[in-house]
């Protein structure tokens, strides 16, 4: 039985200590927010935060978390969608099928904590999920405008 | 094949009902016709009251808009919601949208009309019908509230979901009224006369999406989230070589694996894991000892596919063409000659969401729970396989993680899920495709070859053109009826001298387009904007070299030839003057440009992009100018234009579904290279409708932004690229 802190509460897990992550979050916590894109680090699909940092979670094997690590997902990025990047996803209208956005939000709110003011050649750097509906404009919209949100508190 | 069991019930409904409603015969509009709500959305709508079969209204005033077709991201749900709240008359901020399945459709003797959505047809094609709902439904509560009042309904102003009566003062809501309107008659629906798109409030305006909430905080259940009592997971491999089977595994292999089930063959190629967990069945598949028996096609690689639609250009024979005039003789006769060979690859689709599917069967009852862009097929599908009948089928809506094409009528991913679940009875089984088998298994993008050649006069006039595509063909995998007496015009789609769907926008003297079909074991189906995609690299890209060669200006050139083509042209021209053609450029940028139609709208575009002198890429901007007449959301055409470049881009750089022995390579995202928001270009949108036709949206943008991308490094190197993906061509 492994024990693991996501999104402030401590849960008991038992899988194979190979299991990922993601499949961990998807199908034995019923957290699904987390996507499955490619399974391969490619996608961020399956973006969370791992100790404050963005993880793609298909490659951390349930063997190598321990209590001590504090997981944050899509689901408890914040109550009721408050969090200033879910604010400007809104107001920008940013989703299309919606799929690759819960990975591409948690990208864009660890960016924001550790650069609350990011330029446009920081945002490329930062936000390397795939998107196949092509939202990449508006996400960079939103993440200026989150930006904006976080640091006047204006807007969203 | 899974077409005929649904088509063959659904006209022996229709016949039936004709007998009933003169409405449905002309195109599915049943008012009045009482349909049940879907026990699973007793919730939301318990206390509604259903005015006709679009529009149900809660008592505090809530409208409940049915939506029939899918929304995989392109937003035709909100777009559909805006037409009939529009004629509804209703308060914008109370509107909800409510899914309608197959199973309810069919029950109503299809009283919502076609549920299939692709070919950029969700709106287009069920405009007319979803807004005569609205006004019918509307007319209705009007009815409800004059005879409450005793006064006649000419005498009543309606606004935003209230009801007004000025000469005595009083008003009544939408939700006061409906129960009463819902007993009434509706009126003839052809006896409405709608508004006149000019005084639109609702639809025309840039509308927030209505399905964005819940995909902010991961609370959306995508079919591949979904969760039932007692389920159990099934991954699944299909012999990698199209036309090969499966012969035999090994199953003490895997069977004392954790949470493995069972192993299954699925027909006679395939064969699935089935574990409590996805996975834990997928690591037991890949354990999984599996011979093979990969038949002829084995031999089959990218090279010999390749000599295959060579041979094509050579052929004696075609398979469809358009021509006027004897372009042969007079490019054999010109002055000056042009001519150039292109090609393109096969591509997958990729939706993010890849193909799944979850199977519930039971002794008399299937259920299924699918994102599919055609929900009848589904259901088709569904009861085939199982061996159901339709009326004891019944498809769960859920909205997709993308379509792109991939998730039309095939239905593959259904079949076998159903195949799986057959060994489960009374258990959910839920079906998904790793991403490197829903890379190995799709129906691609057409693979084709093209030769093209010009003839010019001393004048630098288009004397005559030819244009042969050598290249598989959708129909013939897909839908035979399509190839009427061996001719299959679909894949000169784009190329058409009919005007109103895929019209070419030139006028050439002599004009010789032929298609030779040459089919390789590889499935292939559409891809978002299908052959325009292909045909507007060839036509467009060539009218540069051949501008080049009459000493013309590329915008100049076209001009000429589209004087016949006033629509074609004055998209072409807002493309070229947003784009700032002709103007000074930056140093180290060049421009291209392209138009082209398909899906009844008209598109063009303006790239910058440069190239260093090692002959890197970089696409900096792009100017995509769309009519498609009326717009219902002038937001979301803009989103679509934006995604249509990255579709699009992702594909002229990088995309290619290279055959090697037989089977598909490029299976996952690291070697089927997905563009990132870094090489995302500032797409700037020019939006001019004439408000004089319905066009699609989600596809007919797509083709020019590959051509004009092309187009543009032509313009930076001197040197014209002839094949994709980019990535592969050495640019300088
Ligand atoms: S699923 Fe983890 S990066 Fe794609
Ligand atoms: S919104 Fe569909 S993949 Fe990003």
């Amino acid at each position: 039985m492994a024990k693991l802190n996501i999104n402030g509460t401590v849960r008991e897990v038992s899988a194979e200590a190979d299991t990922p992550l993601l499949w961990v979050l998807r199908e034995h916590v019923g957290l699904t927010g987390t996507k499955y894109g490619c399974g391969i680090a490619q996608c961020g699909a399956c973006s969370v935060h791992f100790n404050g940092e963005v993880q793609r979670s298909c490659q951390i094997p349930l063997g190598q978390i321990t209590e001590a690590d504090k997981i944050v997902t899509i689901e408890g990025l914040s109550e009721g969608r408050s969090h200033p990047v879910q604010r400007a996803w809104a107001a920008v209208d940013v989703p299309q099928c919606g799929y690759c956005q819960s990975g591409q939000i948690m990208a864009a709110a660890a960016l924001l904590a550790q650069n609350p003011k990011p330029a446009d050649h920081d945002i490329d750097a930062a936000m390397t999920n795939i998107c196949r509906c092509g939202t990449y404009q508006r996400i960079r919209e939103a993440v200026h405008m989150a930006a904006d949100i976080g640091t006047t508190g204006k807007r969203g | 094949m899974n077409r005929p069991v649904l088509e063959k019930n659904l006209k022996l409904s229709r016949r039936d009902f004709i007998v009933g409603s003169a409405a449905i015969a002309n195109g599915g509009l049943a008012l009045g016709m009482r349909v049940p709500f879907d026990a699973a959305h007793a919730d939301t709508s318990a206390s509604a009251s259903q005015v006709n079969i679009w529009v149900a209204i809660k008592p505090d005033d809530t409208c409940v808009i049915r939506i029939a077709r899918s929304e995989m991201g392109q937003g035709t749900l909100t777009g559909l919601a805006q037409l009939v709240a529009e004629e509804l008359e209703c308060d914008w901020s109370k509107v909800t949208t409510e899914g309608v399945t197959p199973g309810q459709n069919l029950a109503a003797k299809r009283a919502w009309g076609e549920m299939g959505t692709g070919g950029s047809r969700g709106i287009r094609t069920s405009q007319d019908y979803v807004r005569r709902g609205g006004a019918a439904a509307r007319i209705m509560l009007m009815q409800a509230a004059a005879n409450q009042w005793n006064v006649a309904a000419s005498e009543l102003t309606f606004s935003k979901g209230v009801i007004s009566h000025a000469a005595s003062n009083r008003s009544v809501r939408y939700g006061q009224v409906a129960a009463a309107a819902a007993q009434l008659t509706p009126p003839d629906p052809k006896s409405i006369t709608l508004k006149d798109p000019k005084n639109w409030t609702i639809a025309g305006q840039p509308l927030k999406r209505l399905d964005t909430a819940d995909k902010l905080d991961g609370s959306k259940i995508f079919a591949i989230d979904l969760k039932l009592p007692g389920m159990l997971c099934a991954a699944i491999k299909d012999c990698p070589v199209y036309g090969g089977k499966l012969t035999s595994f090994d199953e003490s292999k895997v069977v004392g694996m954790p949470g493995v089930k069972k192993v299954v063959r699925v027909k006679d190629t395939a064969v699935a894991v089935v574990a409590d967990t996805w996975w834990r069945a997928k690591k037991a598949l890949d354990a999984l000892p599996i011979v093979w028996d990969e038949g002829p096609n084995a031999a089959a690689s990218s090279a010999t596919i390749a000599e295959m639609l060579k041979d094509g250009l050579g052929a004696s024979t075609t398979n469809g063409d358009r021509h006027n005039g004897d372009a042969l003789k007079a490019i054999a006769e010109a002055p000056k000659k042009v001519e150039a060979v292109y090609s393109t690859p096969f591509l997958a689709h990729a939706p993010m969401e890849m193909m799944n599917c979850t199977v519930k069967l039971s002794a008399d009852r299937a259920d299924a729970w699918v994102p599919t862009q055609n929900l009848e097929a589904s259901l088709a599908a569904l009861s085939e396989t199982s061996g159901i009948p339709l009326n004891k089928c019944e498809i769960h809506r859920h909205d997709l993680g993308g379509g792109f094409g991939r998730r039309g009528g095939t239905q593959d991913y259904v079949h076998q899920a159903v195949e799986i679940a057959k060994s489960f009875p009374d258990t959910p089984i839920k079906l998904i495709w790793s991403r490197e088998e829903d890379q190995a298994h799709d129906f691609y993008r057409p693979i084709s070859q093209c030769r093209l050649s010009a003839g010019l006069d001393n004048d630098g006039n288009l004397l005559g053109l030819h244009v042969r595509i050598s290249g598989q063909s959708i129909n013939a995998l897909l839908n035979q009826k399509g190839i009427v007496g061996g001719r299959d015009m679909r894949q000169l789609q784009g190329y058409y001298e009919t005007p109103g769907d895929a019209q070419l926008g030139y006028d050439v003297p002599n004009l010789l387009i032929e298609y030779v079909m040459r089919n390789s074991h590889v499935p292939v189906g559409p891809w978002r904007g299908v052959n325009t995609n292909q045909n507007a690299v060839y036509m467009e890209c060539f009218m540069d070299e051949v501008a080049r060669a009459a000493g013309k200006d590329a915008l100049e050139f076209r001009r000429a030839l589209m004087k016949n083509h006033p629509k074609h042209l004055a998209v072409l021209n807002a493309a070229a003057e947003k784009g700032d053609w002709g103007k000074p450029l930056p140093p180290g940028i060049h421009r291209g440009l392209a138009q082209f139609m398909g899906y009844g709208s008209y598109s063009a575009a303006v790239s910058e992009v440069s190239v260093s002198p090692q002959g890197k890429l970089k696409v900096h901007r792009i100017v995509l100018a769309v009519n498609c007449g009326h717009m219902v959301n002038p937001g979301q055409i803009e989103a679509q234009a934006q995604g249509s470049v990255a579709y699009g881009l992702t594909a002229a750089l990088y995309g290619e579904m290279p055959v090697d022995k037989g089977r598909m390579t490029n299976l996952n995202f690291d070697t089927y290279e997905i563009m990132r928001l870094a090489e995302m270009p500032k797409v700037e949108v020019v939006l001019v409708p004439t408000y004089d036709f319905w066009g699609g949206v989600g596809e007919p943008t797509i083709c020019v932004v590959t051509p004009s991308v092309m187009n543009a490094i032509y313009a930076a190197t001197g040197k014209p690229v002839r094949s994709l993906p980019l990535k592969n061509v050495k640019l300088v």
